[in-house]
């Protein structure tokens, strides 16, 4: 299976993820310039970490601009999976293809530390495999993931099923200290209503190997895998 | 040459953590008046090569296609021929 992994003037978790994908989780995996415009060769595209353009007007706001971006909003359109980490959430946001929009974290600090998200839904292309309820450690580094949408949009993506993690305790209870940036329902990542788009806060490219002090982020790239492999079947 | 500026805010619903940490700041000097502070952007767009009467209207289309995100600003534009 080949990833795409693109990469904008600022993005700087690109090489993290190309080396999990592929020193990892054994995938091929393609580079794309953020102004190249083909993903005809890829069969899952992930939006990495950073801070693309950066973060000048809004998170995310000017890399929606991209050319890559056309190609991505197609891609997506005809099902393919995507997904977007950090940054890659915001600019996902940004260009329409998850709903919400990320306001400062509520400390306004920018927090690095890790954190743990429960699983909310498995029928996504990054938690296919994994199981309802269970908690993931993964660090978060932002600035911006105080994920905001009105009280109506919540309601609905909860009826829709569309939250795919929330901040939790270790032992997965909803407690406001857990929800370490203010997220409105404590979301850490949502899903788009096809469900073939994912976005998340938490980077689980740097939680992919023991030595890191978690491998539970490797977890939703072999779950990205098997997605792969049931579209490409 | 027609000069447009935008404000951009947060809107009323939701809540703004900077302003939110500018008031308290400013209480805790000892500016007990101060009710609430909100914080946002402003820009000044020039607008060559456009007609005055258009000028709104394409600074209003920037204003929502790009310097405003609708999810969670809001904005106000000011033309100046």
């Amino acid at each position: 299976m080949k990833f795409g992994v693109v990469v904008f003037p600022g993005s700087n978790c690109d090489h993290d993820t190309e080396h999990v994908l592929r020193d990892v989780c054994g995938q091929d995996v393609r580079l794309v310039w953020h102004k190249d415009s083909d993903l005809s060769d890829v069969d899952a595209v992930v939006l990495p970490g950073g801070f693309a353009y950066g973060d000048y007007l809004r998170t995310g706001a000017i890399a929606r601009f991209s050319p890559v971006m056309k190609a991505v909003g197609e891609f997506a359109r005809k099902g393919g999976p995507v997904i977007g980490i950090c940054n890659g959430f915001q600019i996902l946001q940004e260009a329409g293809l998850l709903p919400g929009a990320m306001l400062r974290n509520q400390s306004v600090q920018f927090l690095s530390q890790p954190v743990h998200v429960r699983v909310e839904r498995t029928d996504t292309p990054a938690t296919m495999g994994l199981r309802v309820g269970e908690v993931l450690t993964m660090p978060i580094a932002h600035g911006e993931g105080n994920f905001y949408a009105e009280p109506e949009e919540i309601a609905r993506l909860e009826g829709e099923g569309q939250v795919v993690f929330r901040y939790t305790t270790e032992d997965g209870r909803l407690d406001p200290a857990a929800n370490v940036n203010g997220s409105a329902a404590a979301i850490a990542g949502i899903c788009n209503a096809e469900r073939n788009v994912v976005g998340l806060m938490p980077h689980p490219e740097r939680a992919s190997e023991p030595e890191l002090g978690s491998a539970d982020g490797k977890r939703l790239f072999e779950a990205l895998v098997r997605a792969g492999a049931r579209v490409l079947a | 040459m027609p000069r447009a500026r935008v404000y951009v805010t947060l809107k009323k619903s939701v809540f703004d953590p900077q302003g939110h940490t500018i008031h308290d700041a400013l209480r805790s000097m000892g500016y007990d008046g101060v009710t609430d502070v909100r914080q946002g952007k402003f820009f000044e767009v020039d607008l060559s090569g456009v007609a005055p009467e258009q000028a709104r209207d394409t600074a209003e289309e920037i204003a929502r296609k790009v310097l405003a995100n609708p999810v969670i600003e809001s904005y106000r534009v000011e033309v100046e021929p």
